[in-house]
């Protein structure tokens, strides 16, 4: 398992829209993406479960990536992070 | 007449007769179901349907409200296909043998609760997303159609509008929106904005209103049902003066605040507070150029806590999504009525106890606002702007208490951004005439016109008697602006004006010349002083 912080620099945290491509993202980059805030987490699969963490500006998560690729897609889903949250 | 207040979520007047959008009562009955396989497929199917249906909608709506506004019904087709809303919708099919609307319609509400008990106002908001989608996929279950027309411009009223309702209405048809709920985050509210139609909440409309005939005042927030004869005709001249604004704004907005001559400058608001921030975003103003925290402070029992002024702050600079919101410290005085500070009453309050010199002698006071502002940078862009400087040895105490602050907030590891620029207020002949030893030891000038002409002039501009002695383009003024301001780009400082001056379209083209960086300015001046620099030349005509 690959895993990394990062801190949403985002004005309005992770709400609809860029869930929504977070979701795009996290299915596009092939392996399992688990987004973790606190003692919560949700698959970065999952639009609804993503959204329900609440995840405002200021808010540092760690993202873990597992399964098939897993050093490709964790640089894929950094770099997804760095750019658009 | 009958008159209602409620909160107005898009500026405009209205006038016309009301439609009532009363939601379709789809009644949604728990039926039992034996092949539980076929009604699977039957809401799979409903849900293929649906995301199409979404993704239409998503494309219409480009074109209407935009890219960025559409992506909203992207989202929804995602929501629609969420594996989680999908498992349990299948599930309560599936082991307790119901239909499909009735698994959507108590799915759906479980979600909604999900997202109704967040905190956080925006992520509160998005239950409405969840119960829009929940509608539709009934809908198409039972093959009814969601679209309405109706033939007369008119006044919607409903109990709430979802996002797909409000941006499938004929746009040239509808004068205005007024709902009993909604919030002035939700999809609605901002696609209301976008497309330039008024729309008012907390309005208790009723069913039985429908056909008659109102009016609705964005500006104040209020409804007439069946408004009389005077009231109509203030409405429609409010109107009137409207059109014209909104002709303006059509012909200005996305243009930028360049001279004829390719001189372009930042073109800010003047506000008060968060109610403010609308009139700025519509009238497309570039940022808050002055945003006066007194409101914080007056009118009530004790001094506002760090957290209430946080919030407050927080609000404006996230509404304002990135643009830079100029944040003046305290600047009240024993003319301003706040009780709780004990102050005494002076004779001459104008040259007293006021702004800059209470924050220093009171660090308590000043250095709780500097932590909420500090704070509230997270979120955007702030700029501090300190008023009343008449020297530099104030401005190095300033800077004293601005480095405890920010070492407290990284020991207390509290987020904050380091490059938060910091300024000053010219506002007294002194400021003026330092202008270019302070010009070092700041980000930017912010000039004040309406104290430095009193306190230049000496005049008091509330006492008519002098009236006939008050001239406000008197050279003295003008020629410490331009002082300000060339001793301000010598010392690498920027510098705009936030006065009463800044907002007279007469003087646009002199502050140009001047070499003016920016011009802030209450939000309805901003579209007439943009007509008014695209009008001006800012250098000297070559020979």
């Amino acid at each position: 398992m690959k895993s990394f912080t990062y801190v949403i620099t985002d004005p309005v945290g992770i709400h609809a829209r860029p869930a929504g491509e977070l979701v795009n993202a996290a299915q596009a980059c092939g392996a399992d993406v688990t987004i973790r805030v606190g003692d919560k987490s949700a698959s970065a699969k999952k639009l609804i479960k993503l959204m329900g963490l609440g995840i405002k500006q200021g808010t540092e998560v760690t993202v873990e990536i597992s399964g098939e690729n897993e050093e490709t897609a964790a640089a894929e889903m950094e770099k997804f992070f760095k750019e658009h949250l | 007449m009958e008159v209602f207040q409620g909160k107005s979520i898009f500026k405009g007047v209205a006038i016309g007769p009301l439609l009532y959008y009363g939601k379709k009562e789809t009644t949604v009955r728990r039926e039992k179901i034996e092949d539980t396989d076929a009604e699977v497929a039957r809401y799979k199917d409903a849900r293929e349907k649906s995301v199409a249906q979404l993704r239409q909608l998503h494309d219409d709506s480009v074109k209407k409200v935009g890219e960025e506004n559409a992506a909203i019904f992207d989202v929804h087709a995602m929501l629609m296909e969420d594996e989680d809303f999908c498992e349990a919708i299948e599930n309560a099919i599936r082991t307790q043998n119901v239909n499909a609307e009735y698994a959507v319609a108590v799915a759906g509400e479980n979600f909604f609760k999900m997202f109704a008990e967040m905190e956080d106002e925006y992520f509160k908001a998005r239950s409405a997303d969840m119960k829009d989608i929940s509608e539709r996929l009934i809908r198409v279950l039972t093959g009814e159609d969601e679209k309405r027309s109706f033939d007369e411009p008119s006044i919607i009223i409903a109990d709430d509008l979802m996002p797909s309702e409000t941006v499938q209405l004929d746009k040239e048809k509808v004068l205005a929106f007024v709902t009993r709920w909604g919030s002035s985050n939700s999809h609605t509210a901002i696609l209301a904005r976008t497309m330039n139609i008024p729309a008012l909440i907390d309005i208790p409309i009723r069913e039985d209103w429908n056909g008659k005939l109102a009016a609705v005042d964005g500006h104040t927030g209020t409804f007439y049902l069946e408004p009389d004869e005077e009231t109509l005709r203030e409405m429609e001249e409010k109107r009137g003066r409207d059109l014209e604004t909104r002709r303006l704004l059509q012909e200005l907005k996305g243009k930028k605040n360049v001279s004829l001559d390719g001189k372009e400058i930042n073109l800010y608001a003047n506000i008060g507070g968060l109610k403010d921030v609308a009139a700025v975003l519509s009238n497309d103003g570039g940022g808050v150029g002055l945003f006066r925290s007194e409101f914080l402070y007056i009118g009530r029992e004790s001094l506002p806590t760090e957290e209430e002024q946080f919030q407050a702050y927080k609000a404006v600079v996230e509404t304002m999504a990135g643009k830079r919101v100029i944040i003046r410290t305290l600047d009240i005085g024993a003319d301003k009525k706040a009780d709780y500070l004990e102050l005494e009453k002076e004779d001459n309050p104008a040259l007293g106890y006021r702004a800059i010199r209470i924050c220093l002698t009171r660090p308590d006071i000043f250095k709780t606002q500097l932590r909420a502002i500090f704070r509230a940078s997270a979120f955007g862009k702030v700029a501090i702007m300190y008023p009343m400087i008449t020297s530099v040895e104030e401005l190095d105490k300033i800077h004293t208490i601005v480095a405890e602050v920010k070492k407290e907030l990284t020991a207390d590891k509290i987020p904050f951004k380091d490059d938060v620029e910091e300024g000053v207020m010219i506002e007294t002949p002194a400021a003026a005439l330092i202008s270019d030893d302070l010009a070092h030891k700041v980000d930017f000038f912010s000039i004040g016109t309406n104290d430095l002409t009193q306190y230049t002039l000496a005049m008091d501009r509330q006492n008519s008697r002098l009236d006939v002695f008050y001239n406000p383009h008197h050279k003295a003024i003008l020629r410490l602006i331009r002082m300000t301001i060339e001793n301000g780009h010598k010392g690498g400082a920027w510098v705009g004006i936030c006065g009463e001056l800044g907002a007279d379209t007469t003087l646009t083209e002199t502050f140009l010349r001047m070499g003016v960086d920016e011009l802030s300015v209450s939000p309805s001046m901003i579209l007439p002083v943009r007509a008014a620099i695209r009008k001006s030349h800012a250098y000297p005509e070559k020979e």
